[in-house]
């Protein structure tokens, strides 16, 4: 952990840049999103552009670049198990009888 | 206060690097990974499931968030959000480096940036919890005020087309025993079929007519429920934030005076919050309103 | 270090305390009057279940009311009236078992109780890591359980959809459903305090020279947990959310649409899936399993290792395989899940991590029994619940192999089977740990013993009848009882093993009556046991160099640890055991 006042000093500046380049993907996002692009477009777009502005900001405001390995095994763990959440809709549709999803169809307003 | 005296409650341990208090809060931020990725999930297979043309609400002409949400008030949202981030790294610094004084006052900004994203979020709410969906029976037709249609399945799996409108209720009229009679209802402009290229009028619904009436709350969509769920958690973190924050702003000087390091972990451990609520808005930006 | 202890006021020191003994013993007492209520809410159950729709007796009549309990005409000629239970309070009193065995009485026991108390000592820390913390998780989880019992008195009766409360039926469900939500929530958030604080603690504050292979195993298993709770409870917390969204909130994530209750449909957008409700609760509540398991596992391991005056056989792999089923528990979730329509893909995935997990399950339970082969066995009350945990621990495991696997799963799926099942894994499994642990810890909590004749009498009542409570349940869930049924007298399958039923009512009925030398033992010893030192059981572990009970603060001098956690018979050494603490 970068503590003593002077190394300090030397993050302020990544911390505005990483600030602009934050600021300026957010522009990109909303740019790209108004092309109207394909919905499979759009969501790889959108999500790569946020996971690069996630990223930046764990990197460098969160400090993660610095931690040691510990920590870092942790949030992957996480990670892992926070994918096997990300299944369940693929687990819930994709295999289920295909009558369900139709039968889920009543929706709609009434 | 407990006599006892806690090893690494300032200092960080050799072997994690972290104090204490630093590694508290990342675990209790791996945990907040995964209620933020339940629901993340959730969100997918609604979306995933959803019939055509009911995302996010019946009658959309695409599946984009867009359709019924403001994407400039959220793109405001988010500068505020990650200006506040910068602002908030920046006052850890300026604790780190000796400066109670601007890292104080960069706390107040970050307060202040996190008071404004909840006012444009109120905003947002309210006009939503003010705009009705109308659901008609049948074919609506009255004042030259006609109701749209789209083609939905029914629970049987069989077509049924659904006739709708949105728009605000101006008036509700009820009678002596308190029983509505009738709505005063204003279409949207886009909706309403009547008077293209003048402006749109309000027209008379009965409760008969209705086949279902709601806000765009909560209640209107599985979209907006996945809205107003994750968006007012995401909100309620962010109160969070600020009464922690306030909390600094107000009793920070005694710590300082005789703990600084203390302090400055305090404000290191409120910041990693913070930036992460800050990082679940950054995907939860483009998820809910440009996709 | 506990020279102000002394000076705290009588309510800052037992009361609100920050010390993780106290908050430990809070835990303790808490959970086992949860435990008790649990206890006694299922006797009304069995009774129900033994004699169909026939008057309670009347020490439950007299405290059972509406809408729990329904008058009836017992004697036509002398009009006497009796009160039987009703199918909405039999719901209710399932539901509620369900959920204060296992969130309200076993889990904190487990987690907040020994965790609380032994952990950071057998770290050699001074405290947890986090006091004030640690306080507010033990009276987040107070508030949550008082919550939940308040449902029992709003309209309608407490939660009566199941202890898994699976929508769309707990969406229609009456009121007590919204207090269940909302008790979920607040008692997942203590026990996310209390993960977060067990973490710290046992990384951080391990003492110089307790390496992470010095550790006792007990620190081991709360650490497996505390990982399990922290990452898996957060996905039920989203759901209880969720559904609590569904219920005041007018969503619509668990309920497809169309629901015709009363003949009305409900009001709702629809869309939802009641299917992610049922992923997200078996994201939590399988890890849950190992939740309750995995600190009875630990304590078990102490009380072996202490007793064959040995050291456990197979240390490492004991460890390891604690992470490997920790880490394995997230992934085999959807085995409660077969019989929903789940294609064979998945299903096949699902049955393949189940058989897989049960691996380290083995190898823990193995390593265990080799601990007793060649030792001169201590056979005191710690050690005959230890004893007896581990047939009852592998009954349970073993017959849960069947549930895993799709072709018997259909079979035995929602009957009394799986009841017995998780019962032989839970009851006499992790409550004769936690039994065993309050024998082996209490004269370091208190420093007195506990009686042991009135221990091996509580002991040999609770192993015969136990079994005689749940060893039924397997051969009625194979004659097909279904096990949320309220009457099975009325289908000729259930009234055929009626028998059954009764002993295992009579069983819980002795099991009931065998606690009461604990209870008595419990308070008794407070006052008139054995005055012990710092180290009655010859241990070696770190918590038995503090004084009993321990200081705040716990050490008189922070104590080095040199060895391993189990140096027992050391060759050459002129006492059987060598404490981990240099002197």
């Amino acid at each position: 952990m970068g503590s003593s006042a002077h190394e300090i000093q030397g993050h302020l500046k990544k911390y505005y840049m990483v600030f602009g380049a934050l600021l300026v993907l957010t522009g990109v996002t909303v740019a790209v999103a108004e092309f109207h692009v394909s919905i499979g477009m759009a969501i790889v777009v959108a999500l790569f552009v946020a996971s690069i502005k996630g990223t930046l900001v764990a990197c460098y405001f969160m400090h993660l670049m610095e931690e040691k390995s510990m920590l870092i095994w942790i949030l992957a763990l996480c990670a892992l198990f926070f994918l096997m959440l990300l299944l369940v809709p693929m687990f819930t549709i994709g295999e289920q009888d295909a009558g369900l999803m139709e039968r889920m169809r009543g929706l709609s307003p009434n | 206060m407990s006599a006892t005296v806690i090893p690494y409650d300032v200092k960080p341990h050799p072997l994690t690097g972290m104090y204490n208090g630093k590694f508290g809060i990342w675990l209790f931020l791996a945990s907040e990974i995964m209620l933020f990725g339940a629901l993340f999930s959730t969100y997918v297979l609604l979306r995933v499931g959803a019939p055509e043309g009911t995302w996010p609400i019946a009658g959309s002409p695409t599946t984009r968030g867009d359709n019924i949400l403001q994407v400039p008030l959220a793109a405001l949202n988010t500068a505020f959000l990650i200006t506040s981030s910068v602002t908030m790294v920046l006052a850890w610094a300026n604790l780190k480096m000796g400066s109670f004084k601007k890292g104080q006052q960069f706390l107040l900004v970050t307060v202040l940036l996190a008071g404004a994203f909840l006012v444009v979020k109120y905003f947002e709410y309210n006009s939503k919890l003010h705009h009705y969906a109308v659901t008609f029976n049948e074919h609506f037709d009255r004042d030259g005020v006609e109701s749209k249609s789209f083609k939905g399945l029914t629970q049987a799996g069989t077509e049924k087309t659904i006739h709708y409108l949105w728009g605000h209720v101006e008036e509700t009229k009820k009678d002596a025993d308190g029983a509505i009679q009738s709505y005063l209802f204003m279409p949207d402009h886009d909706t309403s079929h009547g008077g293209e290229g003048h402006e749109p009028k309000a027209v008379e619904i009965h409760p008969a007519e209705i086949a279902r009436m709601t806000t765009f709350g909560p209640g209107g969509s599985s979209f907006l429920g996945c809205y107003f769920v994750i968006t007012g958690l995401h909100g309620l973190h962010i109160v969070g934030g600020i009464v922690v924050m306030l909390w600094f702003l107000l009793t920070g000087s005694k710590m300082w005076k005789t703990q600084p390091d203390k302090y400055a972990n305090r404000i290191e451990c409120t910041g990693l919050y913070w930036h992460f609520v800050d990082l679940v808005w950054i995907f939860l930006f483009p998820v809910l309103y440009l996709l | 270090m506990s020279d102000h202890s002394h000076e705290l006021p009588f309510w800052k020191k037992y009361i609100f305390s920050v010390d993780h003994k106290v908050i430990g013993i809070q835990y303790t007492v808490t959970a086992l009057l949860f435990l008790a209520f649990g206890f006694g809410l299922m006797l009304v159950m069995r009774y129900q279940l033994a004699y169909p729709n026939q008057p309670l007796p009347g020490v439950f009549a007299s405290v059972l009311s509406e809408p729990v309990v329904g008058e009836v005409t017992v004697n036509e000629a002398t009009g006497e009236t009796g009160k039987v239970l009703t199918g909405d309070g039999y719901n209710a009193f399932g539901a509620m078992h369900g959920t204060i065995m296992v969130f309200l009485a076993i889990v904190p026991l487990a987690v907040g109780g020994f965790g609380n108390f032994v952990l950071p000592l057998q770290c050699g820390a001074p405290d947890m890591a986090f006091p004030r913390l640690n306080m507010a998780s033990y009276w987040t989880y107070l508030c949550g359980g008082i919550l939940m019992l308040f449902g029992f008195f709003v309209k309608g009766g407490a939660a009566n959809s199941g202890w898994t409360s699976y929508p769309p039926l707990s969406l229609i469900a009456t009121t007590g459903q919204t207090i269940w939500l909302l008790g979920m929530v607040i008692l997942i958030t203590s026990s996310l305090l209390g993960s977060v604080n067990f973490i710290v603690t046992a990384v951080q504050l391990r003492v110089q020279g307790l390496s992470f292979f010095r550790l006792p195993f007990f620190v081991w298993a709360q650490l497996v947990t505390s990982f399990l709770l922290l990452l898996a409870f957060p996905p039920l917390e989203a759901a209880g959310l969720l559904q609590l969204m569904d219920r005041v909130a007018g969503t619509s994530f668990f309920d497809p649409g169309g629901l015709i209750i009363s003949g009305v449909e409900r009001n709702s957008a629809g869309g939802g899936s009641p299917l992610l409700w049922q992923h997200l609760f078996w994201f939590l509540a399988h890890p849950e399993v190992y939740v309750l398991i995995l600190p009875g596992l630990g304590i078990i391991a102490e009380v072996i290792a202490n007793n064959t005056r040995k050291p456990l056989w197979g240390y490492k792999s004991l460890v390891y395989s604690a992470i490997f089923l920790g880490f394995m528990s997230f992934i085999v979730w959807a085995h409660h899940m077969y019989l929903t329509g789940m294609g064979t893909t998945l299903s096949t995935f699902f049955q393949a991590t189940t058989m897989i997990i049960s691996v380290p399950s083995v190898i823990i339970l193995t390593c265990l029994v080799i601990s007793l082969w060649g030792a001169r066995i201590r056979f005191n009350t710690p050690m005959l619940f230890a004893l007896s945990f581990l047939p009852m621990f592998a009954i349970g495991g073993l017959t849960g192999l069947p549930l895993g696997l799709t072709a018997s799963d259909i079979h035995l799926h929602d009957t009394y089977y799986v009841i017995g099942h998780f019962h032989y894994v839970v009851a006499p499994g992790t409550i004769f740990a936690m039994f065993a642990g309050v024998y082996y810890w209490y004269p370091k909590a208190s420093g007195r013993m506990m009686n042991e004749w009135l221990g091996r009498i509580h002991w040999f009542g609770s192993f015969v009848f136990i079994n005689a409570v749940f060893m039924p349940f397997f051969f009625l869930g194979m004659a097909g009882v279904l096990r949320r049924q309220f009457d099975q007298t009325e289908t000729l399958h259930g009234a055929a093993v009626q028998g059954l039923t009764v002993m295992a009512t009579w069983g819980a009925i002795g099991l009931a009556l065998a606690q009461i030398p604990f209870v008595i033992n419990f308070f008794w010893s407070m006052f008139a046991g054995q005055r012990v030192g710092a180290n009655p059981w010859k241990a070696t572990t770190l918590e038995w160099t503090a004084p009993s009970p321990p200081p705040h603060g716990n050490f008189d001098a922070v104590p080095v640890v040199a060895r391993g956690p189990y140096e027992y018979s050391v060759p050459g050494e002129s006492e059987d055991f060598s404490m981990q603490a240099t002197a």
